[in-house]
């Protein structure tokens, strides 16, 4: 078999596969830090029971959807009292309930977003707390 | 066991769960109350109607209008962008002519001529904001609070065309580097949104009366426009009160006594 400009062929291959697989080959065996976000906030040492607005699992997986219903019943419904998950009474806000324990935003909630690439667009008006 | 019998069964069955699920729920309820509350104690302020009356004879130096205009400022982290072309207004100034077009004549006294005027949003009773916004980014309230969430809003811009007050601006640029000292209480706004005065509905839900109210001493009355006893309602009762454009037929909320 004769195949035309034979060696043209397959040296593009080689440069396209090598330029395609590069950035796989680059980091091969380099895993990027797990996010390891942090509860350490003065505010969450001094509460006997570390306990969220709902469980952890819950409010890992579903946080999002959570803050979405939150903005809707206190914007829409002006609805500002939630029952948490053992009967607690929280006012929904992102700035003075959420951000009240975890006032620290970079380690909790930008160390996960960061490693998924999620770019919420929540502090391009609420203010997040001051951290150093 | 006869068909009787198996009745019998059933209904006292029946009675029972229903009694445990109420003594339950009884239960459940006194441990609501026992828990920590982590809300304002605060009850907030409720109206069927909120309303405000102007009454521009209060107002006599610069400094009475600049206090109640700084206080909103301040509450709403309303940016200042030395620019008239990309001014936020929620609560400003205009003249009696602007204010109140067709009211004014040649003779009018002189003193109310050249008067600034205090000029909000109206949260008119049928409110053409609402009616042309295409998310419902802005929507009027039970109580007649004409809202912005803006987390809907696209910045179309149809609400600012079809407001008659003015009351409504845009934001051309990302306006935080223009608030002056931030509130960590209230946000601020992004670049590409409407905003506007709100009758502070985020303090009247802390039971606090609206930040203007709070810092004109009287120059400011709100309160319940359904509710005879209130003061708005008073005011409105024993003084000869004017609305803008009202030939419109939006219904505005703010009265003035001029």
């Amino acid at each position: 078999m004769k195949i035309y400009d034979g060696g043209k062929i397959f040296i593009g291959i080689i440069i396209f596969l090598s330029v395609a697989t590069s950035p796989f080959l680059f980091n091969m065996g380099k895993a990027t830090a797990k996010p390891d976000p942090k509860l350490d906030t003065p505010e969450i040492q001094k509460m006997k029971k570390k306990q969220c607005v709902e469980p952890k699992e819950f409010m890992r997986r579903e946080h999002m959807k959570l803050l979405n219903e939150w903005r809707d019943s206190v914007v829409r419904e002006g609805n500002m009292i939630y029952i948490g998950v053992g009967g607690e009474v929280y006012s929904m806000s992102l700035q003075s309930t959420c951000m009240k324990c975890h006032s620290n935003k970079k380690k909790f909630c930008d160390e996960c977003h960061k490693y998924v690439a999620v770019k919420p667009y929540c502090w391009d008006c609420h203010i997040a707390p001051k951290e150093n | 066991m006869d068909r009787r019998e198996f009745l019998k069964l059933t209904a006292i069955t029946a009675i029972a769960t229903a009694g445990g699920i109420s003594a339950l729920e009884i239960l459940r309820d006194k441990e609501l109350e026992a828990h920590e509350a982590h809300t304002p104690d605060t009850k907030p302020l409720t109206a069927k109607r909120w309303a405000m009356v102007v009454n521009i004879r209060k107002f006599k130096t610069e400094d009475d209008y600049k206090k109640v205009m700084d206080a909103c400022r301040r509450a709403h982290n309303v940016p200042d962008f030395g620019n008239p072309k990309d001014e936020i207004k929620w609560i400003w100034t205009d003249t009696f002519e602007h204010s109140f077009p067709g009211q004014e004549h040649k003779y009018m006294p002189e003193d109310l001529k050249h008067m600034p005027f205090l000029l909000l949003c109206n949260h008119c009773d049928n409110p053409p904001c609402v009616r042309v916004c295409p998310t419902k980014a802005t929507f009027k309230r039970k109580d007649g609070i004409v809202m912005m969430d803006m987390h809907r809003c696209i910045g179309c811009r149809f609400c600012m065309a079809a407001c008659p007050f003015g009351a409504r601006s845009f934001n051309w640029r990302d306006p935080r580097p223009f608030v002056k000292e931030i509130n960590p209480e209230f946000p601020t706004r992004t670049k590409g949104v409407v905003e506007k005065c709100n009758f502070c509905e985020e303090r009247l839900a802390v039971g606090r009366m609206p930040a203007c109210v709070e810092a004109s001493k009287g120059g400011l009355i709100f309160g319940d426009l359904e509710d005879p006893n209130s003061d708005v309602r008073k005011v409105l009762g024993s003084h000869y009160t004017i609305r803008r454009k009202s030939e419109l037929g939006t219904g505005p909320g703010v009265y003035y006594i001029v």
